[in-house]
C-alpha cells in the first residue's frame, strides 16, 4: 500500500480534500491531511506535515491490525508504507520538502506535480490498488495536469 | 581544543542571536509594511514569532556547543515561522549547523556561508535576479568567500564587506519582477518594490557584523568599489557615487 498525504495551507481545504477524495470509494487508502500553520490559521507548518507522513505510512497504526486483518497474508505488509504528498502552493511544497528531511523513518516520500484536489483523487484511487507504487501513484497523480473540463 | 573554543565563542554566538532577535523585533513593522505591497503582509509578524520563540529557548541550550546552539535556532523558526520562512530561515541553519562543529572560524564560516545559500538557494529553487533573498545572499557570502580566501582578509573586514555587497542586494531587488513566492503572482505589479526577505536577511547580516564588530579586529570600513572601476567610466561614477555615499 501507499500512503496519501493533502497539504493545503488551509486546515479546512486539506480537510474537503480529503472528504471529496474518501468518497471516491477509496477507504482503504491511509490518505492524512495537513493544513493550516502551527496556529491553525493559512500556511504549512513543516511538523505537522512530518507526523501526516509518519501516520500515512502506518507507523504505530493502530487500526492496522484491525482494518487490515490480511496484513499477515502480505509479506510486505507490517512494514512501513511509501508515501505520496500532494500540496497547494510554493511555501507548501517546501515545507513539504523540509519535512521529508525531518522524517526519519525508512520509507520513499515523493510529493507528486499535481493540482491538488484532482491530483489527491487520482492518487487516493490508485494508491488503494494492491499494485500501486509510489511510481504509480505519482504518476496517477500527476495524470491530473492534463485533465480539460471544459470541451 | 574545540571544547574550548565552543566555550569561549559560545557567549558570543548568543549575543548575536539576541541581537538579531532584537533587530527583526524592531523592524517588524518595517517588514510587514514591504510585505503587504508584494506579498501577504505576514513576513514581519511570521519573523518576530519565530525569534521570540528563540528567545524563549536560549536559556536551554546556552551551555551547548556552537554547532548545536545554532542548529536549535533552526528548529526552533521552523516550528514558529510559518509559511515560507520556516524553511527558508530555520531549515537552512539546520543544515548549515553542521559546519560549525569545529566552532567558528575562518574557514568554517565560509564553509557555513555556503552551506547557506545553497541549502536556501536548492530550497527555494531561486537564483539571483528573481527577487528573493537570494540576490541578498549571493553578493554576501561569494565577497566573504573572496575575501577570506583570495584576499586573506581578517574575517570582520571580510565580513563588512558581505554586509556592505548583501545591502545593494537588496537595492537591485527594487527594480526586479518577482520571480517566486506569493509576490510572483503579482507579475510586473512587484516591480519597484524591495523584496521582504532579502531585506530581512540583510538585517541579519547587519547584526551579525556589528556583534563581530565588538570581538573581532580588523577593517570594517569597506569602500564599496569595484577592483577594476578605473577601466570604464561607468563602473567609475558608480564608485564615486558609491563613496560620496559613504563619507
Amino acid at each position: 500500500m501507499v500512503g496519501v498525504v493533502v497539504i493545503s495551507h488551509s486546515p479546512r481545504a486539506a480537510k474537503g480534500i480529503r472528504d471529496i477524495a474518501v468518497e471516491m470509494g477509496s477507504s482503504d487508502t491511509r490518505l492524512v491531511v495537513a493544513g493550516g500553520d502551527v496556529d491553525g490559521g493559512i500556511g504549512t507548518d513543516p511538523n505537522a506535515i512530518a507526523e501526516a507522513i509518519t501516520e500515512a505510512a502506518g507507523v504505530n497504526d493502530d487500526h492496522r491490525s484491525d482494518e487490515n486483518k490480511t496484513a499477515n497474508d502480505n509479506p510486505t505488509q507490517g512494514e512501513i508504507d511509501d508515501v505520496v504528498l500532494l500540496v497547494d502552493l510554493g511555501s507548501a511544497v517546501m515545507n513539504a520538502e523540509l519535512a521529508i528531511e525531518m522524517v526519519t523513518i525508512d520509507n520513499t516520500v515523493h510529493i507528486a506535480d499535481a493540482p491538488v484536489l484532482e491530483g489527491a483523487l487520482n492518487a487516493t484511487v490508485e494508491a488503494s490498488s494492491s499494485k500501486a507504487t509510489v511510481e504509480s501513484v505519482i504518476a496517477a497523480a500527476e495524470d491530473a495536469r492534463e485533465y480539460s473540463k471544459i470541451n | 581544543m574545540s571544547e574550548d573554543i565552543h566555550e569561549r565563542q559560545r557567549p558570543v554566538v548568543l549575543e548575536a542571536i539576541n541581537a538579531v532577535a532584537d533587530r527583526i523585533e524592531s523592524e517588524q513593522d518595517h517588514l510587514t509594511e514591504l510585505d503587504s505591497a508584494i506579498g501577504d503582509a505576514d513576513h514581519g509578524a511570521n519573523l518576530t514569532r519565530g525569534f521570540s520563540s528563540v528567545r524563549e529557548e536560549l536559556e536551554e541550550i546556552e551551555d551547548e556547543p556552537i554547532d548545536a546552539i545554532v542548529k536549535e535556532v533552526g528548529t526552533t523558526l521552523i516550528s514558529n515561522v510559518g509559511g515560507a520562512s520556516g524553511p527558508l530561515y530555520g531549515g537552512t541553519l539546520l543544515t548549515a549547523s553542521q559546519e560549525l562543529t569545529d566552532g567558528i572560524t575562518a574557514e568554517s564560516s565560509v564553509a557555513f556561508a555556503e552551506a547557506y545559500l545553497a541549502k536556501v538557494k536548492d530550497r527555494g529553487d531561486a537564483t539571483v535576479g528573481d527577487k528573493t533573498m537570494v540576490d541578498t545572499l549571493t553578493p554576501a557570502v561569494h565577497t566573504y568567500k573572496k575575501s577570506i580566501e583570495e584576499d586573506e582578509l581578517p574575517p570582520l573586514t571580510a565580513l563588512a564587506k558581505a554586509v556592505d555587497a548583501a545591502e545593494r542586494g537588496v537595492e537591485y531587488t527594487v527594480p526586479l519582477k518577482a520571480m517566486k513566492g506569493r509576490a510572483s503572482f503579482l507579475g510586473w505589479r512587484s516591480v519597484g518594490h524591495q523584496d521582504p526577505g532579502a531585506t530581512s536577511t540583510l538585517y541579519i547580516l547587519e547584526e551579525l557584523l556589528a556583534v563581530a564588530e565588538t570581538h573581532l579586529e580588523g577593517e570594517t570600513a569597506v569602500e564599496a568599489v569595484a577592483e577594476n572601476v578605473s577601466e570604464t567610466d561607468e563602473s567609475a561614477d558608480d564608485a564615486e557615487a558609491t563613496d560620496a555615499e559613504q563619507t
